[in-house]
């Protein structure tokens, strides 16, 4: 390779990332503490901020569960079954990778909102799903479906079914074949995508702002409590909201480079 | 082979009996969490007949922000073609310390919520910006968050490909006199052509669609700097429904087709693989 060259694309690449992503989260960690750690501190530490933190851990932990065994499931049928309709349901699965967020949000309006079609048979029987929890849930199981299903089914593809079949001949059920014989072998691939499911449930906004209301300490999570502070003026707390969540988002890429290592990419 | 093991046995018939289930499983779920709610949105923007979308649709503030909303993502999907390259090539080709931390950073977009990217860019970009930019609410300040949220898209997306490359050929067309340019030009960028487009489409799909880090950097002008997305939005804050599924149906549409054609480049891809 030319050495002629390669040191201005160098400058030009690295210069590029520094302006578009090094030295604004520089910037965003030094504006934070500009007065200290104390109100910082004080900020994170906010009824309202911990209970924001405390509603996306557990929204996260009900969305990624769900979209874990999902995926594993929907990995399975797409890996080892052919039928038709196969290459839509392919398809389909990439779709909340494409939509925008906003639309997603409207889109769970129209069927479990007030006027949806869901709207009256709900409210009958006293059941709240939008400005609530369960909304907040579906939006973020919309958002966060794809990942494990995505990450999953190249490794299945990869390990085959060969040892599982000699499970079988061993006497082994289906089920604990595949359990105790693939379930091990495809488990970081699990785990990668475990972990952009997660990443991805706890930064969703656009949906989630649609569907929750926005109520302070009631239907706020962390993203949205990140905005609400912004749009009071209040720049302390946002960006130490911001900080929690960019902590947060480091863990994950620290994560994310371990896998890639044990999966040997 | 493995369809015969699998017809044998008792396990080769439970796992029969079970795959029908599994695949219903998989299409119910999908169907309610992901068929059901976008087919709302279809209806509701057709329940009142082609006449009412048509005119929702192209109200004079949809229509300026569906079309700055694609001109933006277009120039982002474009400059992300040759920055995404660049970056991918320096990954790939050019050794410095530190470039391994550079390489796990490339996925930060991924992992930092949108709102977060947004308030991140304007502390830098902003009104009070301590570097003297100043482009909040404006258009660039569009052009810059969607930057910031598509980086990963080409760059992933290319790696790959380039990793696989041996410099072989390249050295041979140097050999053989031809300049950097040409020999990238006629030798890399074939090769990874099909992985850029993907790379590229998959920006420009998500350039379209992107909310959170918009709605703080580009101060939701209308006619200026608001975008489908925020419109939408201010649209179902003002409680009309029907307009917001009739610009959303156009967004929905765009989603598809860049899936679609996703999916026929990749068929194309590894029919020429095999």
């Amino acid at each position: 390779m030319p050495t002629r060259g390669r040191l201005p694309l160098r400058i030009l690449a690295l210069g590029y990332l520094a302006a578009i992503l090094l030295v604004p989260v520089g910037a965003v960690i030094w504006r934070a503490f500009g007065d200290g750690i104390a109100p910082v501190w004080q900020a994170v530490t906010a009824p309202d901020a911990l209970h924001a933190f405390w509603l996306s851990l557990l929204i996260a932990a009900i969305a990624v569960p769900l979209n874990t065994v999902f995926g594993i499931i929907c990995a399975v049928v797409l890996v080892r079954q052919r039928f038709r309709g196969r290459r839509l349901l392919d398809a389909v699965i990439d779709l909340p990778f494409a939509i925008s967020p906003v639309v997603i949000g409207l889109a769970l309006i129209l069927v479990y909102g007030q006027a949806g079609w869901l709207g009256s048979w709900l409210a009958e029987r006293g059941i709240q799903v939008i400005f609530s929890l369960p909304g907040m849930v579906l939006a973020t199981v919309f958002v966060s479906l794809p990942y494990v299903v995505r990450e999953v089914a190249p490794v299945l593809r990869e390990v085959g079914t060969d040892q599982e079949e000699a499970a079988w001949t061993l006497g082994a059920s289906p089920l604990r074949a595949f359990l105790q014989v693939t379930l091990p072998a495809i488990r970081w691939g699990v785990a990668y995508g475990v972990v952009l499911t997660t990443a991805r449930a706890l930064g969703e906004f656009g949906a989630v702002t649609i569907v929750s209301g926005r109520l302070a300490g009631q239907t706020e999570t962390l993203t949205l409590y990140v905005e609400n502070r912004f749009e009071a003026f209040d720049l302390t707390g946002a960006y130490a909201a911001s900080l929690t969540l960019a902590v947060l988002a480091l863990l994950v890429l620290l994560a994310m480079t371990r896998l890639q290592r044990k999966e040997g990419r | 082979m493995a369809a015969s093991t699998l017809a044998r046995g008792r396990a080769g018939q439970e796992v029969r009996g079970g795959a029908a289930l599994l695949r219903g499983t998989v299409t119910l779920y999908l169907s309610l969490i992901v068929v059901l709610p976008l087919t709302a949105v279809v209806w509701r923007s057709s329940r009142d007949g082609w006449g009412a979308f048509w005119e929702a649709a192209t109200q004079p503030q949809a229509l300026a922000a569906l079309r700055l909303t694609f001109a933006v993502a277009l120039a982002v999907a474009a400059g992300n073609v040759v920055m995404g390259t660049v970056i991918a090539w320096v990954l790939v080709r050019d050794q410095f310390p530190g470039k391994r931390v550079v390489n796990a950073l490339i996925d930060l977009p991924f992992a930092l919520p949108t709102i977060v990217a947004g308030i991140t860019l304007l502390a830098l970009y902003g009104s009070s910006s301590p570097v003297g930019v100043d482009i909040g609410y404006t258009r660039a300040g569009v052009v810059l968050a969607l930057a910031f949220v598509t980086l990963p898209f080409v760059v992933r997306s290319v790696q790959p490909v380039l990793l696989t490359m041996e410099p072989d050929m390249e050295e041979a067309a140097r050999c053989l006199g031809a300049g950097p340019l040409t020999s990238f030009r006629r030798i890399v960028l074939p090769t990874i052509a099909p992985a850029l487009l993907a790379g590229a489409a998959l920006a420009f799909a998500r350039a379209v669609g992107e909310f959170g880090s918009v709605v703080i950097l580009s101060g939701n002008i209308p006619y200026r700097t608001e975008v489908a997305s925020v419109h939408v939005f201010s649209l179902v804050e003002n409680d009309d429904v029907g307009s917001a599924a009739a610009v959303s149906v156009v967004l929905l549409a765009t989603s598809v087709l860049v899936l679609a054609g996703l999916n026929l480049l990749q068929r194309r891809r590894t029919r020429h693989a095999d």
